[in-house]
């Protein structure tokens, strides 16, 4: 039977195992909506602004391993949804957008709501596509969830003229795809990975320094095993917390800018670092002439263009990660050498003393809420279980260093291009993949106020997401360096006349509260956290000017950190 | 250095674009580009230098490598291969200096293939840096128009970038 573009557009999503999408509907869509709207096999949640759908889907995929799907219209809908697509680029997360486009014979046309979608999106996705022909739209989606899903993850955009969606054709899904030009490496080299196992057994004073790849590559159950055997400390990029148990004691914390004083000052003197599915950003780096100067480094990456980018390396090893660490595991059993008793005794109690530094102290007497106080209350009233989004700026700082996450995709963050506004529409994704479980977006006054207007699709799709709005009234990290940088000169970081956010969150039919004191603090997160089936709106007026530590000023070397 | 990348591409609309938004988007320079189908329809074959250190060519490599449609690439300046150019260069030519244009285009292999009463316009090929040495024996001042190809390379003996 021959079914129009849009129906094929939906049998295709189904077949592809999708049940999800997100989007906003517009004309160049119209079509698809149609289709949507006579089957249930496939959901479709409607956000309020373009931006939440990519950001939503982000969510959902970083949450549960799945691709992301979004819909959206031509022009604006699809400019809108750039922010989020180019996050999850930065990010490394699959995804398939679907914009809508003029009909073919208007493409070049300026016609209404016309843009180049392909060249828009070109520097930001990992492919995208154009279908101009009804007889390959099934394929083209194929193919799109299979580069979104395999080899490094990443964004692809599908443009579907309006034309398209409207031909018949022959409906037939494809089982599988496969393309000349690309074929991702799935098995490291074995004699790079018996090279990088004698250096590892040699090492006195090893680092694993562990990235985003590591949690995308569902590789966090093979990266404890060998840290374990290895009795070797972890650090973990902000992208790849959780991915190693935190509240473990061969955890020594996050490393980079706001790293804790333990991790960063053993990268500086580790001998041998072995990075897995991280890219040695200039956030973990610091000053790249002053990185890691004494250690040899091993290389795991599924990207080989992710090698020796940044940072010379000794042994890279391209493929899965989680293949390659089992490879290792093997090698590791295999190997006549095995990893001598005591061996790294002093390296531990060298570790250990830059631990007792403590450096993640904070005020704990404060008449004032202290952000970080907030952050270790949730995480105590939530048992570390919680799946927690976040913004940009100082409060996500604070959540990646006050939440120790024991498992991998809990901690939903926009780590490479820091997004503003993405937090709570991840955490609408994540609530709608996890529906009983406790999901909270720790946010801030600035960053909520980009995305406030999902309040509005959580209240249509009952999502119960806390958010917890650690409120200061500065674009808090932006001060913190007009502060440090710029003699105190707060150019534009202070947040005028903000909303009443208990009467917002009111009127979008949620519960709103503000706490003004640390003694309410915990109380007024176990109340929020009892309202199971409400959104709740936390609104805490923290101290004004705390500023995060440890940090490591630009230009910095790792052993140059700030300490309070 | 200098460094000239051959490479086999899907023969669709928007390739040439992604490779050209690559080089911008991360700042790497292309001194010249060209590109059209081959044998095979379905492929186009893009020639492109550009010059860079040891580390910067490892990543425009990779990075080429890493766009979807790029199916193989091949750096011609790691092994024996042959490079070439077309240049068409209208100069020109009244008077003595008629003479001494042909007898300088001769020396440099170049073919007149138009004159007029004041101008010659010559066809030459080969390696870039012989148009460069013809165009710099040239007064500057006879000069009228310069049309160059771009480099097109292709790899000495068995070596070869193909399917």
């Amino acid at each position: 039977m021959e079914l129009t573009g849009a129906e094929i557009f939906v049998r295709s999503l189904h077949d592809e195992g999708v049940d999800l999408v997100f989007g906003y509907p517009g004309g160049a869509v119209l079509h698809i909506y149609d289709a949507l709207y006579t089957q249930d096999k496939v959901n479709h949640i409607l956000v309020r602004h373009e931006q939440a759908a990519t950001h939503a889907a982000d969510g959902y995929a970083r949450s549960t391993g799945k691709p992301g799907v979004v819909v959206v219209t031509s022009g604006p809908g699809a400019t809108n949804a750039v922010t989020g697509i180019a996050t999850a680029y930065m990010d490394s997360i699959p995804m398939v957008v679907f914009t809508g486009q003029v009909p073919t014979h208007l493409i070049g046309n300026d016609a209404f709501q016309e843009a180049d979608n392909i060249g828009i999106t070109r520097p930001c996705v990992k492919h995208n596509f154009l279908v101009k022909d009804v007889a390959d739209l099934a394929e083209t989606i194929k193919k799109a969830f299979y580069v979104a899903t395999t080899g490094r993850p990443g964004p692809v955009v599908v443009d579907i003229p309006k034309d398209v969606t409207a031909q018949k054709t022959e409906y037939s899904y494809p089982d599988k795809v496969s393309m000349r030009s690309y074929n991702p490496v799935h098995v490291g080299h074995a004699g790079q990975i018996k090279r990088a196992v004698r250096m590892m057994l040699d090492a006195k004073r090893p680092m694993l320094y562990t990235g985003g790849g590591v949690i995308l590559g569902n590789a966090a159950e093979s990266l404890t095993a060998i840290a374990r055997a290895l009795n070797y400390p972890v650090t973990n990029t902000l992208m790849g917390l959780g991915a190693y148990p935190a509240t473990d004691p061969q955890f020594v914390g996050m490393l980079g800018m706001h790293g804790t004083y333990e991790a960063n000052m053993a990268m500086h003197h580790c001998d041998v670092l072995i990075a897995v599915g991280a890219r040695f950003d200039d956030r973990v780096t610091g000053n790249i002439e002053k990185f890691c100067p004494n250690a040899s480094i091993i290389h795991i990456d599924i990207d080989p263009a992710s090698i020796s980018k940044n940072v010379k390396v000794d042994i890279p090893i391209v493929g899965c990660v989680d293949n390659v660490l089992k490879a290792m595991l093997a090698e590791l059993g295999n190997s006549k050498q095995q990893p001598g008793e005591g061996t790294l005794d002093g390296w531990w109690q060298q570790i250990n003393e830059w631990r007792s530094r403590e450096c993640l102290k904070y005020d704990r007497d404060s008449e004032l809420i202290k952000p970080q106080y907030v952050v270790e209350t949730l995480y105590k009233v939530t048992g570390g279980d919680a799946f927690i989004t976040s913004d940009v700026g100082q409060h996500q700082m604070w959540a990646a260093q006050y939440y120790p996450f024991d498992k991998p995709r809990r901690w939903i963050n926009s780590g490479g291009l820091g997004t503003m506004g993405f937090g709570l529409p991840a955490a609408m994704g994540v609530q709608l993949a996890w529906p009983d479980d406790t999901v909270a977006c720790i946010t801030g006054e600035g960053s909520i106020q980009m995305c406030i207007q999902e309040l509005s699709t959580c209240l249509q799709y009952a999502l119960p997401i806390k958010v917890i709005n650690l409120n200061n009234g500065y674009l808090g990290m932006v001060r913190q360096w007009q502060e440090f940088f710029y003699q105190k000169r707060y150019a534009m970081s202070y947040m005028e006349s903000l909303p009443d956010f208990v009467k917002l969150a009111e009127s979008y039919g949620h519960v709103g509260m503000q706490i003004t004191s640390p003694a309410d603090v915990e109380g007024a997160l176990i109340e929020a956290m009892q309202m199971k089936d409400r959104l709740v709106f936390m609104d805490f007026l923290t101290d004004r000017e705390e500023n995060v530590y440890p940090m490591i000023p630009a230009g910095g070397g790792q052993n140059e950190m700030i300490l309070i | 250095m200098r460094h000239i990348i051959s490479i086999l591409m899907e023969n669709e609309a928007g390739a040439l674009s992604r490779v050209a938004g690559l080089f911008s988007a991360r700042g790497y320079n292309i001194e010249s580009l060209t590109v059209a189908p081959t044998e095979d329809p379905s492929l186009s074959r893009m020639t492109l230098v550009t010059r860079g250190t040891d580390e910067i060519i490892e990543q425009i490599t990779k990075q080429l490598n890493k766009l979807i449609d790029v199916v193989k690439l091949m750096d011609m300046t790691e092994g024996p291969h042959i490079e070439r150019e077309m240049m068409l260069i209208k100069v020109r030519a009244q008077g003595e200096k008629r003479n001494e244009l042909k007898r300088v285009s001769d020396i440099f292999h170049g073919r007149i293939i138009d004159v007029t009463d004041e101008t010659y316009t010559i066809e030459m090929t080969g390696a870039g840096d012989k148009m460069d040495a013809f165009v710099q024996t040239l007064d500057a001042g006879l000069i009228i128009e310069v049309v160059r190809s771009g480099v097109s390379g292709i790899g000495r003996g068995d070596r070869s970038l193909k399917l």
